[in-house]
């Protein structure tokens, strides 16, 4: 119960401190790219599901440096701790909260961003269920990487270059959905990144404590 | 079950240092414990370890009751209105928005609960920092500098809470410099 509070109040927090901007970003960079490489359909179909991800992937990132470095300035982060709330269990709100704020709304996105890139329907409805799928790992890698630099001089570009190789094996099995076990491999890297980042970003958060 | 704070064998070490070890002491319902000590001889450290935010170098800290620790940050999320991000700790700790207004009252920032935390002045957001102990409802209170910022009015008032939470029953540990006009309390002098 007071997980979910924190989660709501996360999910507020991070709506009212800019969160139409990853939406954003993600469909600019759905429109630029045609402009990049020029109106050709069938390369734009061919290219679109990977762009899809380039973008999602940079909006999951956009945020990173506000998900746990204003608790941490705050006290808000002792406070938790002071009332006995487990790192961990800050750290799975967390995730949740940001999965909330970005994922269901960038698979909203995908529907224009699609359109702008000229996805057929098919290729559409692989794209939007590796979104589903990996969109909550990146989440929780970008909680993960915002602890561990939270705190820092210049974390938020640190957080960037940690994130980034993390999540490779997400980009790779998402861009390449239509084969047909790609999704399930999402899905599989996926589970493993959830399971394990509220324990790796709890530990970050008690290192702070130090 | 009446709280209770107890230490026992007490040590902290940062960056290499000791700055203190050995300490014992033990607070029951309505005592006070004033720390006392120059800057730097590990005052804050000794709120967080009673806290449970530092691991000490040495000893065990026991605790009976909930802690409330009040810092240097208030924890108050500055874009909300006073009272919203008020209500935010209140609802954690399992207390209603009664909790919060009287909370409010006792720290005179009623007629500005509608404002955002943000706008607060300096004295205002201990203040608030403060009404937020209150209206948490936990039997021990760590304060660590509570009077910094403070105008004589709000020094008053701090006393006033302070005495009313020991009189239902609280345990207040307080770090400060300056003399807070407190009633009988033991004290502590870290150098």
């Amino acid at each position: 119960m007071i997980l979910i509070r924190i989660m709501l109040r996360d999910l507020a927090a991070g709506w009212r401190g800019g969160g139409v901007l990853p939406l954003a970003f993600f469909l600019l960079v759905a429109t630029l790219f045609p402009f990049a490489i020029g109106p050709d359909t069938q390369l734009l179909g061919r290219a679109g599901g990977g762009v899809m991800w380039m973008a999602a992937l940079l909006a999951a990132l956009l945020p990173v440096d506000r998900l746990v470095e204003p608790d941490l300035a705050a006290g808000t982060l002792d406070q938790y701790a002071a009332r006995g709330i487990s790192d961990e269990g800050v750290a799975a709100a967390k995730i949740a909260a940001h999965w909330l704020g970005f994922g269901p709304p960038l698979m909203l996105a995908a529907l224009p961003a699609a359109a702008l890139l000229r996805l057929d329907g098919p290729t559409l409805a692989l794209t939007e269920a590796g979104l589903a799928l990996g969109t909550p790992a990146l989440a929780a890698l970008a909680v993960t990487v915002s602890a561990l630099t939270a705190g820092l001089r210049g974390g938020g570009a640190l957080a960037g270059l940690m994130m980034l190789p993390l999540a490779v094996p997400l980009l790779i099995f998402g861009a390449g959905a239509a084969q047909p076990t790609a999704l399930r491999l999402l899905a599989a890297t996926s589970l493993i990144m959830l399971a394990g980042a509220p324990f790796a970003a709890g530990a970050a958060l008690r290192a702070t404590r130090d | 079950m009446s709280p209770s704070l107890g230490w026992s064998g007490l040590g902290c070490l940062r960056g290499g240092r000791i700055l203190f070890e050995g300490l014992d002491g033990r607070l029951g319902p309505g005592e006070a414990l004033l720390v006392r000590g120059p800057n730097g001889v590990g005052k804050s450290s000794l709120l967080r370890i009673l806290a449970g935010l530092l691991r000490p170098a040495a000893g065990s800290v026991t605790r009976d009751g909930g802690v409330a620790l009040a810092d240097e940050r208030s924890a108050l999320d500055p874009r909300l209105p006073l009272a919203g991000a008020l209500g935010y700790w209140a609802h954690l700790d399992g207390r209603g928005a009664d909790a919060v207004a009287d909370a409010l009252a006792a720290m005179d920032l009623g007629h500005i609960g509608a404002v955002p935390v943000r706008m607060l002045s300096t004295g205002q957001r201990k203040r608030a920092t403060l009404a937020r102990l209150i209206a948490g409802g936990q039997p021990l209170w760590l304060l660590d500098e509570p009077g910094n910022g403070l105008d004589d009015a709000s020094l008053d008032r701090l006393a006033a809470v302070i005495e009313g939470h020991r009189a239902s029953g609280g345990i207040v540990v307080v770090a400060t410099h300056q003399p807070l006009g407190l009633g009988p309390a033991a004290e502590l002098v870290l150098a």
